[in-house]
């Protein structure tokens, strides 16, 4: 059974999610929810002396969209400069996606990145989030 | 694919569908849509939509000030609507009918006036776990302001308020007891007739949320004996921005007005101001009048139907799905048997979020609601997230649940590989 929304990429994160779990000495942590359908993302993050995430685990639960939006965007910044981190737009994460999310859905899709702008900036909107 | 089920309730469903132009419609996919979703909102006969065409297109005209026919015509029309509520819910007069926004507003009217003048310190207000938010919040907000306390009666396995509990805390001598009559998560009709009595007999004022029953099944308020009932346009084939509070005559003139403005005055001068008369009383300002005169003629609707054909349909629906649904492995059913369950089934299933169901299933034409219901307290009870939940009405047609069914087979298929 094939689906555009739920092919293999997606599912697998799902069901295999990566650096899914806790970190004990995290520089960042930050959880939020998703109160449209229950879904919650939580994000620790370990940066290294040069600002790089050294390490980085998530932890939740919801819906698949969500739960694989957040595997893909944790193996994504690993490494990464938190100048990077900061840089990620919306559109980055949906293209790593790779799929086309309706407008409810789309929060489910980008909770991840919100949770993880939020823990950067330390509030819960981050500069360049508009309207829908 | 099963073979239809006919109906043998005297109720021609393929026919009432021609009423409802939105089920010729074909979506995206070519196909029309499985409306599962009426406990959310209903669909909308022609009738109804007819009804304020007519009034905006031949007596659009504010009402009960105008001296000119188009005016007195609407007026006629607007408190006409009143009256066929009144009716509906055999209230002894239409002056205890006022019209709200919908049921939640209805209910912050009395928390906002009744509550008000009669909460204080310490006072108890009896809920149920199976509210929706618009029948906690308001309280919730009251008992804050006033220092008072709030208790749920929980429900049991089967989805059954305890009624064992209930009776508990009534002896605690609540000043309001307010519950749903019928769960918009798991269907339950809760006996109101009987918690109602008990509830007056400790000396409480009763409120019933009839959001999800005015709609189903008769209503009557002076049989159920409670106090307050609110009612929802938009599920009962009506307009949306339009409800109704039932209160008690005596209630509504002891209580304080709650919004203030043009209409629910008699009298206003620098100093103060005295209150219309009921209904008027609680109806401050121009109020949504086609969609009054909408509500009205879906009562009329439901009368040519019949309350009765409409609740054995819905039970013949609900029958067939449950049958439907209980084939697949691993999905688990909330909510209490047939016989005392409205049209409405929500349903989980592991690994596989509502939301992700919800969306799989859309792309088959078909609407359902995921989510919370706004019960998140209900939620929490049944240690869940969420829910996927069908709902029905007069219009469900058996192939619709077919189809569901097969969509959700999709589903699981899609999470099990």
């Amino acid at each position: 059974m094939s689906d555009d929304l739920y092919r293999e990429y997606i599912l697998d994160h799902y069901k295999n999610p990566r650096n899914f779990g806790r970190l004990e000495h995290a520089t960042i942590s930050h959880e939020e929810g998703n109160p449209l359908c229950g879904d919650v993302v939580g994000i620790d993050i370990l940066l290294d002396k040069d600002n790089n995430v050294a390490d980085v685990k998530f932890h939740g639960r919801g819906c698949a969209i969500s739960q694989a939006s957040a595997s893909i965007l944790t193996e994504k910044i690993k490494g990464m400069n938190i100048e990077q981190v900061k840089a990620i737009t919306k559109d980055d994460l949906l293209e790593e996606l790779g799929i086309e999310v309706s407008a409810t859905r789309l929060k489910c899709a980008l909770l991840s990145l919100k949770v993880l702008k939020a823990g950067i900036y330390g509030i819960s909107t981050w500069p360049d989030e508009e309207e829908e | 694919m099963k073979q239809n089920a006919q109906t043998p309730t005297g109720l021609d469903v393929y026919k009432i569908r021609q009423d409802f132009p939105i089920f010729s419609r074909k979506l995206k996919n070519g196909k029309p849509v499985a409306y599962l979703d009426s406990a959310a909102t209903s669909q909308r006969p022609r009738q109804v939509v007819e009804a304020m065409e007519k009034y905006f297109f031949e007596c659009n005209a504010n009402i009960h000030r105008g001296v000119y026919q188009i005016s007195e015509e609407a007026t006629a029309a607007y408190e006409s609507a009143r009256q066929k509520v009144a009716k509906f819910i055999n209230a002894q007069s239409s002056r205890e009918i006022i019209f709200t926004r919908n049921a939640t507003e209805a209910i912050n009217l009395v928390a906002y006036t009744w509550g008000r003048q009669n909460i204080s310190q310490g006072d108890l207000i009896v809920l149920t776990i199976m509210e929706h938010h618009s029948n906690i919040v308001p309280w919730q907000i009251l008992a804050k302001e006033k220092g008072a306390r709030i208790e749920y009666v929980d429900i049991d396995e089967k989805g059954y308020l305890r009624l064992d509990q209930y009776t508990n805390l009534l002896q605690q001598a609540p000043k309001l007891v307010s519950f749903t009559h019928v769960s918009n998560v798991l269907g339950t009709i809760n006996p109101v007739k009987q918690m109602v009595k008990q509830a007056k007999e400790a000396g409480a004022t009763v409120l019933v949320d009839a959001a999800q029953s005015a709609p189903h099944m008769a209503v009557d308020v002076q049989d159920i004996g409670c106090d307050f009932l609110a009612i929802s346009g938009h599920k009962m084939l009506g307009p949306t921005g339009i409800g109704c509070l039932y209160g008690k005559r005596e209630l509504l003139e002891q209580m304080p007005p709650f919004l203030g403005g043009g209409d629910m005055i008699l009298k206003v001068t620098l100093n103060g101001a005295s209150w219309n008369e009921l209904p008027w009383k609680y109806e401050a300002g121009t109020p949504a009048i086609a969609e009054a005169i909408g509500l009205g003629a879906a009562i009329d609707y439901l009368n040519r139907i019949g309350m009765e054909n409409i609740h054995a349909h819905e039970k013949m629906i609900t029958e067939y799905a449950l049958e439907a649904l209980s084939e697949i492995d691993n999905l688990t059913i909330y909510g209490p048997p047939l016989s005392d369950r409205s049209g409405v089934i929500s349903v989980t299933i592991p690994g596989v979020h509502p939301h992700d169901l919800a969306t799989i299933v859309d792309r088959d034409g078909i609407a359902l609601r995921a989510g919370h219901h706004c019960c998140m307290p209900l939620m929490d009870r049944l240690d869940i997230a969420a829910t996927a939940r069908i709902s029905f009405y007069m219009y469900t047609i058996p192939e619709e649940i077919d189809r569901f069914v097969e969509s959700l087979k999709k589903a699981k298929e899609i999470f099990e590989k």
